[in-house]
């Protein structure tokens, strides 16, 4: 070999980045080594996990026939809160808005909400920061959430409402309170919540007067004697425990159940919260479907689930495994606007981009949704965005319908599990269904 | 009570609490003159819950949970003792305790009056939102936590941690306070919450029984307020 001639540069490898240390990850650790303080944020959790994706209907084959999608009849109505209640809640579609506070949203989305569930025959439901006319006078059933901070919580409102939500907890932060940042606590906010203006507000996580089932089971007593036994009473659970918790609400009284996995979103909440608590909606249904049929209760006790809900497919798949309807938050609001890409560049400003915006903490939200200052929220108009959300109803029944007729069903309630497969070990095992081209039901039957 | 009271008596040994809270529920705001004795309590749970009439209702005896909850008008007063959670959440009217109250009492109320001649659980005032509270006891542990408006006087003792995350609540307390809890701190008693204090014991039937001097305030040093992360400590 010469050694006058240049040896060719060794080939290099490209720079590789770590899995583990992603590029979130590093820049997480450089936002709290700058600011010392966790990460807040809005939504639920973001990461990739085992959801209705993973399931598949089956359809109608040889042994099963279908229903004529156009012509035959199917179901969809459904009633909440029959076990005591002297006035249960009839519900057109199986598909309700989870419960969101006035404060985290700006009124006039309240408002929008109000009027798109009200188009198609569901309900609303209040949260953390008590009742107000907007969605009182543009809901024609409402939900009246029953949480730890009791913020306006008053009996005039309770008696107003069409059923009661005892909130226990939530998806996107089991054993967490609310909170709502100084930027949206707004001279109306605060006077609701008598709180001073600008406060970072934190919420109680547990419930001030009562503790534990036994007390739960009074506590419904009591919230029923004051309303007269008319309204249907919900519990609201994080989905942690499912199958104990439901067992539990039922033993409590509970005329319906709703249980919140871990894509459920929240207004405001750390980050590490939202993704490392709580477990997936897919993982819930199973669990808690099984407590209210060992209890006799299925179908009596009607069983409510949110969190990551987006479309008919996710409906069907929900009330398949055991659901009498399903709630949707996240969803909602962008069928009313959130996230739009229209308003890319202010996403951009704001250091995020449309699809990913997620600080509703700090009232900035270019969508006027997720706020409460005057000039953004003018830009939501709640009769568009209303219609805009009764349109997102809609077509997630009539997708639902079009499944159930092809699998043979004549109302919604008619699909189960026996209708499903699943493409992953992990949907399988959660959704207890079989992995698609086998009878293989991983942790229920042994072979593959 | 003036000549024209009319008076009903209620054995719940003989009829149910639903058929009690139904009664008192379908009076209207001209039934002020009634005056409702219910016997036989026996610790029963949501007595006299949910009232909205200046009504009168007397209890002999020991009520459980969430009598006079959310309470709108209404005066109750209950010759015993009561459970959790006495006049929670209660709106306006008044409340009285003969014995003692167990833990939670008033809590989350927004209005109106609870006095305990007794004393009371922990957790008393918890949340409250601006209801008027006289203990002639002590108080349990964690009392005024979260407490966001309103007053709570005690006669007597305060146990641990008073007032934790306390807004803008005014506490009251002539005996001593075992620890306060986050962010509450001792206040200057100026000649206004003397005032207050005399106000309040006058509302209780209390006036001239102790010194309105004789009282330490407590309330909010409103350092938690705003997140900061030099207070990671104290979260």
């Amino acid at each position: 070999m010469n050694e006058h001639v240049k040896a060719p540069a060794a080939p290099r490898t490209l720079p590789r980045e770590s899995a583990t240390f992603d590029a979130y990850t590093l820049s997480e650790i450089r936002r709290a080594a700058a600011t010392g303080i966790y990460d807040i944020r809005g939504a639920g959790a973001k990461r990739k996990l085992p959801h209705f994706d993973d399931l598949l209907f089956l359809g109608a084959s040889m042994s099963r026939y279908p229903l004529e999608g156009y012509r035959e009849k199917c179901g969809t109505g459904v009633v909440l809160g029959d076990r005591f209640a002297k006035k249960p809640i009839e519900l057109k579609i199986p598909v309700t808005i989870a419960g969101m506070s006035f404060g985290s949203l700006s009124g006039p989305a309240k408002e929008a909400l109000g009027r798109g569930a009200s188009a198609v025959g569901t309900s609303t439901t209040t949260g953390d920061g008590g009742m107000t006319q907007e969605e009182r006078g543009h809901s024609n059933k409402l939900v009246y959430q029953y949480l730890p901070s009791r913020y306006g919580m008053n009996p005039d409102d309770i008696r107003k409402a069409d059923a009661i939500e005892v909130v226990v907890g939530q998806g996107a932060k089991p054993g967490g309170g609310g909170m709502l940042l100084g930027q949206k606590i707004s001279p109306r906010v605060a006077k609701m919540r008598t709180l001073p203006e600008g406060i970072d507000q934190r919420s109680a996580c547990r419930h001030p007067d009562w503790t534990g089932p036994d007390d739960l089971e009074i506590k419904i007593e009591e919230l029923r004697e004051i309303t007269d036994w008319e309204k249907p009473i919900y519990v609201k659970v994080g989905a942690a425990r499912p199958y104990y918790d439901t067992a539990l609400a039922v033993k409590a009284g509970a005329d319906v159940v709703v249980v919140d996995g871990m894509q459920g979103g929240t207004a405001a909440t750390q980050e590490v919260f939202i993704e490392h608590v709580g477990i997936p909606t897919l993982a819930a249904i199973r669990q808690a479907v099984k407590a209210l049929q060992e209890l006799g209760m299925h179908r009596k006790v009607q069983l409510i689930v949110s969190g990551g809900i987006r479309n008919g497919a996710d409906v069907a798949k929900a009330l398949a495994l055991g659901a009498d309807a399903v709630a949707i938050g996240t969803a909602a609001l962008v069928a009313l606007g959130d996230n739009d890409p229209k308003w890319e560049s202010e996403y951009e400003a704001l250091g995020s981009k449309a699809g990913a915006y997620d600080d509703w903490h700090e009232g900035r939200d270019p969508a006027g949704i997720t706020t409460q200052d005057p000039e953004l929220m003018k830009r939501l108009d709640p009769i568009i965005a209303g219609r805009r959300l009764a349109n997102f109803l809609s077509v997630m029944t009539l997708e639902a319908q079009t499944i159930a007729r092809a699998c043979g069903k004549s109302h919604v309630h008619n699909l189960e599990p026996e209708d499903l497969v699943a493409l992953t070990i992990e949907a399988a095992a959660m959704a207890q269904v079989p992995i698609a081209g086998t009878d293989w039901i991983p942790g229920l039957t042994g072979r593959f | 009570m003036n000549a024209s009271t009319q008076s009903h008596s209620f054995d719940l040994a003989a009829a149910t609490v639903r058929d009690l809270n139904a009664a008192l529920h379908a009076l209207k705001d001209g039934s002020n003159a009634s005056l409702w004795r219910v016997s036989n309590p026996r610790g029963l749970h949501a007595i006299a819950a949910g009232l909205d009439a200046p009504v009168t209702v007397e209890i002999d005896g020991p009520v459980g949970y969430y009598c006079a909850g959310m309470n709108k008008q209404a005066t109750v007063i209950v010759r015993g003792n009561a459970g959790v959670g006495v006049a929670e959440n209660m709106m306006s009217g008044r409340v009285e305790v003969e014995g003692d109250a167990s833990q939670a009492a008033a809590a989350t109320a927004h209005g109106g009056l609870l006095v305990v001649r007794g004393s009371a659980g922990a957790r008393c005032g918890i949340s409250m939102k601006g209801v008027d509270i006289v203990v002639g006891g002590s108080i349990g542990h964690m009392s005024a936590f979260m407490a966001q408006a309103g007053t709570l006087t005690v006669l007597g003792d305060a146990g641990e941690a008073l007032g934790d995350s306390i807004y803008e609540a005014r506490l009251y307390v002539r005996g001593s306070v075992t620890s306060l809890g986050a962010d509450c701190v001792e206040k200057e008693m100026r000649d206004e919450h003397k005032a207050q204090v005399f106000e309040k014991l006058k509302s209780a039937g209390l006036d001239g029984q102790v010194d309105p001097s004789d009282f330490k305030r407590y309330g909010s040093a409103r350092t938690l307020y705003h997140f900061h992360v030099d207070n990671a400590s104290a979260y």
